[in-house]
């Protein structure tokens, strides 16, 4: 009955860290940046992971490009990315339209925390 | 005579297999939220409309029941996509087709971790030796710590695959005694 329990525990955790959280359901690993551009007027800034990696393979971005794998991980400035860094080595007019398109990167309603969304969340890394 | 014939046959079977995946295309019941309701972009955004929506991209790769409902292993493999794989000439692009099996599991079927799948996608500096150790057995990977998004629950969960999906990970059947460590 013990041997039972010990082992039907970690199941019933793992059952009740899954059970869904309410939310909107937004698309799958957006990630939402918001460390500075509320406090500077600007609307948060939505990253759609699903559009990036048709394009480009993880390592691009977090190996080449050193973003680091964690949500609000990368203090990224506007001005490193007219500069070339971070979201501007790509959208630089080159590679893809450049840093001028502000409203098709500082997308998001206002209020929102810079975490990872995605419908199909569990206890994920930005929950903690 | 015979070739005609075996022309008709050929064209047969294309139009069944056209028939079938025109089946299929409609039977595909895969659901995407627009931006505009999604909880996340701002309806009001003018930008909005030029930005391209989820399902118009993700309905024409191969179906999954979790996460973006994609098979993402799949969409690489069989080459509906091929996303780069760097950006600078000198980077060096390193693939590692071997898999471990994960033995700690409890009372669940064992867990196999395909390098060559994941490799395909990432660096080894995503995973070694920050999450991982590079010796089987070695790193105290336990379900819970995944659940709280360390080890492999740093991407499942989050970008890749959800954690919902238990027997994708744990694939191997504990009745399979003596799987050779390198078992597809
Ligand atoms: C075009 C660049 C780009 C690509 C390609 C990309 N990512 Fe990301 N990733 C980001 C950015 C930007 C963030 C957010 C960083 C931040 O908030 O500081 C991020 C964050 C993450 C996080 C952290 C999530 C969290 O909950 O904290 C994970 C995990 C991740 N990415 C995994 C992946 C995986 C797996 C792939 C490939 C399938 C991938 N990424 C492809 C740019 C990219
Ligand atoms: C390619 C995507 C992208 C585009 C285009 C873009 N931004 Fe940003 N911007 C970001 C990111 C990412 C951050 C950092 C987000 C955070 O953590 O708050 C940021 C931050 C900011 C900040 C916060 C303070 C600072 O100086 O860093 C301001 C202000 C800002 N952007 C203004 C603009 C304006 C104005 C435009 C258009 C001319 C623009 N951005 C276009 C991605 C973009
Ligand atoms: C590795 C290159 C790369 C990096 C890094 C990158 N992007 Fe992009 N991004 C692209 C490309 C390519 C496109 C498609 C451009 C086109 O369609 O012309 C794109 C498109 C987008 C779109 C539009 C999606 C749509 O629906 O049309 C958004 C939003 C976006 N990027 C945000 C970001 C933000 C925010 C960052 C930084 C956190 C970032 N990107 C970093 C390459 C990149
Ligand atoms: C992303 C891959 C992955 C998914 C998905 C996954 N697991 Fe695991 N699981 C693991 C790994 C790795 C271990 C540790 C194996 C080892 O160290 O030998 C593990 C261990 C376990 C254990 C052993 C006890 C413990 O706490 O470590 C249990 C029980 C378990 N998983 C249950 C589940 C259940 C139930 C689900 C689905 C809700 C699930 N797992 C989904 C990878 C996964
Ligand atoms: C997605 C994460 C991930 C990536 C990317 C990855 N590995 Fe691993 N690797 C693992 C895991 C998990 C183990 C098993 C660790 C354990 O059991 O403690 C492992 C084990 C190893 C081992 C030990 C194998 C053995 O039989 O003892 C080597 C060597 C290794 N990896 C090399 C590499 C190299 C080289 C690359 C890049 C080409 C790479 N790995 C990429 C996750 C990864
Ligand atoms: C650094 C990110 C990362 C980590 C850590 C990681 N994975 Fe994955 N994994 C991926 C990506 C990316 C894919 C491609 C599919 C997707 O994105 O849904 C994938 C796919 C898989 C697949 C599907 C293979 C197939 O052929 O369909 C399995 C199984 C898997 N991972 C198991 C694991 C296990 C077990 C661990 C931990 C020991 C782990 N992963 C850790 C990123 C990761």
């Amino acid at each position: 009955m013990l041997k039972l329990l010990k082992h039907a525990l970690p199941v019933l955790t793992i059952a009740f860290a899954l059970s869904p959280v309410p939310e909107a359901w937004s698309e799958y690993g957006d990630v939402v940046l918001n460390r500075r551009s509320e406090q500077a007027g600007m609307a948060p800034v939505v990253f759609p992971h699903w559009f990036h990696r048709v394009r480009f393979r993880c390592k691009v971005c977090h190996s080449e490009l050193g973003f680091e794998m964690r949500a609000g991980a990368n203090d990224v400035t506007m001005n490193e990315i007219v500069q070339g860094k971070f979201c501007g080595t790509c959208h630089n007019g080159e590679i893809a339209w450049s840093a001028e398109n502000c409203g098709l990167c500082h997308s998001g309603l206002p209020g929102l925390k810079s975490r990872i969304h995605g419908g199909h969340e569990t206890l994920g890394p930005g929950r903690w | 005579m015979k070739l005609s014939r075996s022309c008709m046959v050929g064209l047969l079977a294309s139009g069944l297999l056209g028939a079938s995946s025109l089946y299929l295309w409609a039977a595909d019941s895969r659901q995407w939220k627009s931006l505009e309701k999604d909880g996340l972009h701002d309806p009001e955004n003018p930008a909005l409309k030029v930005m391209q929506p989820p399902g118009a991209a993700l309905r024409l790769l191969p179906p999954d029941s979790a996460g973006n409902l994609v098979n993402w292993v799949k969409a690489l493999r069989d080459r509906y996509i091929n996303p780069r794989t760097n950006l600078y000439e000198t980077t060096q692009v390193r693939i590692l087709d071997s898999d471990i099996l994960m033995k700690r599991t409890a009372e669940m079927p064992y867990v196999l971790f395909p390098h060559r799948a994941h490799t395909e996608w990432l660096d080894c500096s995503n995973c070694h030796e920050k999450l991982f150790k590079s010796q089987a057995g070695t790193t105290p990977v336990n379900m819970l710590a995944i659940l709280q998004g360390q080890y492999c629950g740093q991407c499942h969960g989050a970008v890749s695959f959800p954690l919902t999906e238990c027997n994708r990970c744990h694939s191997v059947p504990r009745s399979s005694v003596g799987v050779p460590q390198t078992a597809k």
